[in-house]
């Protein structure tokens, strides 16, 4: 039965969140892209909300919570609404964990997800995108070798959130070429493996208060063990679905976030002796990014709960994402015009939120719901 | 609980007006619309017997939830939403010359008693086919409703209205044609502006009501816009909906109240056309071995999978946005804002998506042989009527700025 209602549950959580991303994300969101780091307190602050943990299974210390696609995609909006970098460095864990909670081996589950499940921030992450221009998830370069029944993993990563402090990175590889999204495995590449090198720290456009880094993968030897889901592998399919629906929901974040900013502006800022808002040119401009703003969500909310029902959702997750980052550099855009002079300056968020926006693009991987 | 599933028996229905679409509709779909004002008599019949009593009637559209149908709430409007999309991807023309109460009977549910719906729309559940039409654009007012000139004054227990109405939909049909009725929006006070306007049951061939002009248009060429001249016309006074007593945003407000519950139809009307449109370009595409790959790089998309997948995603969203303030109505939500970002959505998305199907298919797009070129066509009236594309954004500024329309106009 139709219902665009989120549950009392989903409320309470996309209050307590959106409270978080209002009080204490978003005052942190200038400075961590002017010096490029996040404050170590705050993402402590943010573990507690259980991002990680609550989806745990209660043997291994967590909440045991059941995973939700939607409620992922309302906790990722409200997030991103504080801050991106912020959003996408407190979630990283998640593109560890989750894969693991759904498609892990018991023995991996066992392994792996007690420590996801302290209640203190512990970094993991993983290694999805590759430094070409038009890197596919259908073709990845990065190759997964069978080799005296293990594999070996060769190829470069990019985008690699917390690469760096990460205690283990679920690496994606083709190990079958050729077999599109059928050919890729996850594996469990744990910190300072031999083979594995991780790079500098990748300077972006926008993301700047997130770390990302590119790998280097040489000759990385692996134990069959260390294959996501072991013998039976992984459903990479829904692991895309689940990663675009996330970035998805974090465009519509931002675009929610240029929007509120620059309507709040425009209904303040006086030319010709009344507010800007007042103006039809004005007027229709935010009318448009709030239409864009509501259709993206929806879409977003939709491919979310196909996954929900256990379907792949390659087909609604890949619109709703395209959809939503385009809508998200657009909305962002026009919030920096509406400002004007000063959407230009960096005493205002809105270019911020431009140069995030422009990153949806080109990202994928780089969170889960 | 966010829910996007159909139960199996609204799928059922959707099946059967789809059925209905394709065999009865998409049929004749080209013989009316290159012979306008051809009265499509048989599909009138068929209609009129089987969906009598069914959600095909947007006048019942504003019904509030009953509440002893313990856990399954109501949807009626978004079943009717929904039977909208199916009909008018056989044709929106033909959808919109079914008779049945309409825009009147939108009306007559928005602001009349419960006596008056009953007394007006009994009609429509018994003997002929019937038409209910809604009277409120002025060949010097559209947009701007609140302007309208037609005047009611009161003689004795009688209204007398005076004024030329324009672009009727089914007003010739609901006029003249059967006997049906039309709901006039005049105002009893001039001076007290949007508050006086008043909506008016006249009966069918009531003396003083005439059509003039039947219209000659770019599309939904089945469905008559008629012009009609009040000269004199008197009505009793218990045709006035509601109350005659002039209050502060009244009478206004009934419009506007009709609007929240029409707006929704109108996108599930666009819908369907461009539901038609991008369903006929899947099928080319299909044909000639044209792949629409999703979820690989879009560097590697062809221009032509963009487009497609732009049109599909973009209808996606208007549904969606459509679906939702279908919800709210049957949730006695109040919905202004969603039905005006559903309609100015919807509206101009299939408008760019049928002009894009006619692109993408060259010459068998532009030719009068396939029917795309005539959903182009269709597909711009609902970026049109009930409120244009601009005064939907007006409506959908003013909402999320906290304006009056004082302040935003």
């Amino acid at each position: 039965m139709i219902s665009f209602e989120l549950s009392e549950e989903q409320q309470m959580i996309r209050d307590t969140v959106g409270a978080f991303a209002r009080d204490e994300v978003r005052p942190a969101a200038r400075p961590a892209d002017e010096q490029g780091a996040i404050p170590k307190e705050l993402v402590a602050k943010a573990s507690e909300l259980g991002l990680v943990r609550s989806a745990i299974p209660e043997q291994f210390g967590g909440d045991g919570d059941a995973r939700s696609a939607v409620t992922g995609a309302v906790i990722a909006e409200e997030l991103a609404y504080g801050d991106l970098s912020i959003a996408l460095d407190v979630l990283a864990p998640r593109l560890f964990a989750f894969p693991l909670i759904e498609m892990g081996t018991p023995d991996q589950q066992k392994r792996y997800l007690p420590r996801l499940g302290r209640p203190e921030f512990v970094p993991a992450s993983a290694a999805v995108m590759e430094p070409q221009f038009d890197f596919d998830l259908n073709a990845m370069a990065t190759a997964a070798q069978h080799r005296n029944g293990g594999f070996v993993l060769d190829g470069a990563k990019c985008f690699v959130p917390l690469a760096m402090e990460a205690e283990a990175l679920l690496v994606f590889a083709a190990s079958n070429p050729g077999a599109g999204l059928g050919g890729v495995d996850g594996f469990i590449v744990e910190r300072g493996a031999a083979g594995l090198t991780i790079g500098e720290r990748e300077k972006n456009m926008g993301l700047k208060g997130l770390a990302t880094y590119e790998l280097e993968l040489k000759g990385c030897r692996l134990g069959p063990e260390a294959r996501l889901g072991g013998e039976r592998g992984c459903n990479f399919t829904r692991l895309t679905s689940q990663w675009r629906v996330a970035l998805a929901a974090m465009a519509v974040g931002v675009a929610r976030a240029s929007f509120d900013y620059a309507r709040d502006y425009a209904k303040e800022r006086k030319a010709f002796g009344v507010p800007i808002a007042t103006k039809q040119t004005i007027a229709f401009m935010l009318a448009d990014m709030a239409i864009e703003i509501d259709a993206s969500r929806l879409l977003v909310w939709e491919a979310a709960w196909h996954l929900d029902k256990g379907e792949d959702a390659l087909q609604e997750s890949y619109l709703a994402k395209n959809y939503a980052a385009a809508a998200s550099l657009k909305i962002a855009d026009n919030a920096v015009q509406v400002l004007g002079g000063h959407g230009y300056i960096r005493e205002h968020p809105v270019e911020m939120w431009l140069r995030n926006a422009r990153g949806f693009a080109t990202l994928e991987g780089l969170a889960t719901v | 609980m966010i829910d996007f599933e159909l139960e199996p028996q609204v799928i059922g229905r959707l099946q059967m007006y789809h059925a209905v679409a394709e065999q009865m509709v998409r049929p004749i779909s080209r013989e009316y619309d290159e012979h306008e004002h051809k009265p499509p008599t048989q599909f009138w019949e068929t209609m009129w017997t089987s969906s009598r009593d069914s959600d095909l009637t947007p006048g019942s559209g504003r019904e509030t939830p009953d509440p002893k149908r313990a856990g399954a709430r109501s949807q009626r409007n978004l079943n009717t939403i929904l039977s909208t999309e199916e009909l008018c991807w056989g044709d929106a023309g033909l959808f919109l010359s079914i008779p049945n109460p309409g825009l009147g009977g939108a009306a007559v549910m928005a602001a009349g008693t419960p006596q008056q719906k009953e007394r007006f729309l009994k009609r429509f559940r018994e003997g002929k086919p019937k038409w209910g039409a809604m009277a409120i654009t002025e060949p010097g007012c559209g947009s701007d409703s609140a302007a309208v000139t037609t005047t009611a004054t009161r003689v004795g227990d009688d209204w007398l209205i005076n004024g030329t109405k324009i672009f009727c939909t089914a007003g010739e049909m609901a006029a003249e044609k059967s006997e049906g009725f039309v709901v006039v929006w005049a105002t009893v006070d001039k001076t007290a502006g949007r508050a006086g306007i008043k909506p008016f049951v006249v009966e069918h061939n009531t003396p003083g009501m005439t059509v003039t002009r039947v219209e000659n248009k770019l599309g939904i060429r089945a469905s008559d816009t008629a012009a009609i001249v009040f000269d004199n016309c008197r009505v009793p006074m218990d045709h006035l909906l509601g109350t005659a007593e002039v209050r502060k945003e009244g009478g206004f407000k009934d419009v506007m109240a009709t609007f929240d519950a029409t707006r929704p139809l109108v996108a599930a009307m666009a819908l369907g056309v461009g539901r038609a449109a991008l369903d006929y370009v899947r099928d080319f595409l299909k044909q000639h071995n044209v792949p629409v790959r999703y979820g690989i790089s879009p560097h590697k998309l062809a221009a032509i999978e963009r487009d497609f997948m732009d049109m599909e995603v973009n209808l996606k969203a208007a549904r969606l946005l459509t679906w939702r303030a279908a919800w709210m109505l049957d949730t006695g939500k109040h919905n202004n804002l969603e039905a005006s970002m559903a309609k100015a959505k919807a509206g101009l998305a299939v408008t760019h998506i049928t002009q894009k199907a006619v692109e993408i298919m060259g010459p068998a797009g532009y030719s009068r042989r396939e029917l795309v070129e005539k959903w182009m066509r269709d597909a711009k009236i609902n970026d049109i009527f009930e409120g244009t594309q601009q005064i939907n954004l007006l409506i959908v500024a003013r909402r999320i700025l906290g304006y009056s329309s004082k302040e935003l106009n």
